[in-house]
């Protein structure tokens, strides 16, 4: 365990160099998180009724979505490590004293947590800020905080959980690009980021929710403002702990078979 | 000119014949291109089972207007990607090869790059164009198709001077820069609902520093019977304008490059 988290530090360490390209994702994300709350507005003032979560609560998941993008974002995997399996220098890796499974999914994470603290500070605070119903508010409660770290954790191991999936599936694939954009459009789609669960319609939604993908940034994105709360929260919660097991145990299943027939290509 | 034409026509085939070599990687991309914005498009069509109108625009418009804009986008991206990959001719030093041959330099970074793997985005933004127009009950006429064909060509040449500026600002910064996507992508991304939608202060920005608005909001509104002035449909045209400025600055950069490469 001990090796897997200095290797995590290393990563995330070296991961926190890159400042300048912060600028631009927060810049990025400003503009994001200003429009996509213009779009729900104009949805919210023509037709108020059909909101399915208070205005607030969608700003909120809106904002909290831009600040921690990098946790979430379906499209954050190293192409370093795609390549590397392509020609053959993940050999070096697996000839080392480790198991390369648990370092690929430190590696993950760190790429994910090293952004997200470079980033959304600035973000967070511009938007706390923001007057009135465009802003951030405070969240729902005390506990409702500590459910939101808590489900952010959660939600960020299983993101990182499927993107390790996708990691060891390149093993078998070769070319992983086309596998990768389809992967990602696919879980965009599913796990909040085009457009908040509870916009979907009720049965679409029931089946949703179920899925591996919702127990991703949509927990903990409306545990905040109270739109998930009480049983159901506690609901999704252990979905995402069952999901993390389930993603996490098939990886390594994946991984094993695949260094057992794994031929390097290249010299 | 025509021997532009022809040379740039070389170019493209050379590309497609080096893509064809890969017919499965080129199919799995253009599928995935198509997915990507086939999931903004089921963003909107899903929004829309909920709602039944967004300002005053009702579903199909809202379709008809982001196919068009999507085609406008794709259009440009077909053919000038190789802005987009720019930073890297700047930064291996392939540029001073440019520099040296007797032909124009747009004429080669543009051939530099052709992207077919778009035409899955175009094919979307066909379907949808189509599923659009049966759903808006736009009475066609004259001014209406001349109309479309201005946004089309208006767009297209936005874009691209968009790219170009993008491109022209590596001369200076050496790198690609990533704000850039901001005016590329998140038009794209955003331009899928009319731009009356965003609010005053984003149409405002839109139609007086970048004019997305010009071939986005203004000849949608003519489109759709809700404004009835027809200089609204000439707007587009304003919006090629837009280029002259990019081309100086591309201009510019030009002369102000120093080789960086080894």
């Amino acid at each position: 365990m001990k090796k897997y988290l200095s290797f995590f530090r290393l990563r995330f360490l070296m991961n926190l160099q890159y400042r300048t390209a912060a600028w631009a994702g927060i810049a990025t994300q400003f503009v994001w998180g200003g429009l996509e709350i213009a779009v729900f507005g104009a949805f919210y003032k023509t037709q108020p009724e059909q909101f399915p979560m208070t205005f607030q609560a969608t700003v909120n998941y809106i904002w909290l979505q831009q600040a921690f993008l990098a946790l979430f974002a379906a499209w954050i995997l190293e192409n370093e490590i795609f390549e590397s399996i392509r020609d053959g220098n993940i050999a070096y890796e697996m000839c080392r004293p480790l198991h390369i499974y648990p370092m690929l999914f430190a590696r993950g994470l760190a790429v994910r947590v090293s952004r997200a603290v470079l980033r959304c500070f600035p973000v967070l605070l511009f938007a706390v800020v923001l007057p009135g119903p465009y802003g951030v508010s405070a969240p729902e409660s005390a506990e409702a905080l500590c459910l939101f770290f808590i489900t952010m954790i959660l939600g960020a191991l299983v993101t990182v959980a499927f993107g390790t999936l996708i990691y060891v599936s390149a093993f078998f694939t070769i070319s992983a690009q086309g596998l990768r954009l389809m992967v990602t459009c696919v879980m965009d789609f599913f796990n909040g980021a085009i457009i908040p669960l509870p916009f979907f319609p009720d049965k679409v939604r029931a089946v949703m929710e179920l899925l591996p993908f919702a127990a991703m940034q949509n927990v903990p994105l409306r545990v905040y403002s109270g739109d998930l709360a009480g049983r159901e929260a506690l609901r999704a919660a252990t979905l995402q702990i069952f999901w993390l097991f389930v993603l996490a145990g098939a990886g390594q299943l994946l991984m094993k078979r695949a260094e057992q027939k794994v031929r390097i290509q290249g010299g | 000119m025509r021997d532009a034409v022809k040379l740039y026509g070389r170019y493209v085939s050379i590309h497609v014949k080096s893509l064809m070599q890969y017919k499965v990687s080129f199919l799995l991309m253009a599928i995935a291109q198509f997915m990507v914005s086939f999931n903004v498009f089921l963003g909107v069509f899903f929004m829309f089972q909920r709602f039944s109108a967004v300002g005053e625009f009702t579903y199909s418009q809202v379709v008809l207007c982001f196919s068009i804009f999507l085609m406008e986008f794709s259009l440009a991206e077909c053919v000038g990607r190789g802005f987009d990959v720019f930073s890297t001719m700047v930064r291996k030093g392939e540029f001073d090869r440019v520099l040296v041959r007797p032909r124009g330099l747009i004429l080669q970074v543009l051939g530099s790059r052709f992207e077919l793997t778009r035409i899955g985005r175009m094919i979307q933004a066909l379907v949808m164009f189509v599923y659009g127009i049966r759903g808006s009950g736009i009475v066609w006429n004259g001014p209406k198709i001349m109309t479309v064909v201005f946004m089309l060509i208006g767009g297209t040449v936005l874009f691209f001077g968009i790219f170009l500026v993008g491109a022209a600002l590596c001369f200076f910064t050496l790198e690609g820069l990533e704000i850039m996507n901001i005016f590329t992508d998140g038009a794209r991304e955003y331009g899928k609902y009319p731009m009356g939608v965003y609010g005053k202060r984003v149409i405002q920005l839109c139609t007086f520093i970048i004019p997305y608005a010009l071939v986005q909001y203004y000849p949608l509104l003519y489109l759709l019977d809700k404004r009835r002035e027809p200089w609204l449909a000439v707007l587009p045209l304003l919006a090629a304008l837009f280029l002259i400025p990019s081309y100086g600055f591309w201009r510019f950069g030009v002369r102000r490059y120093q080789s960086a490469g080894s």
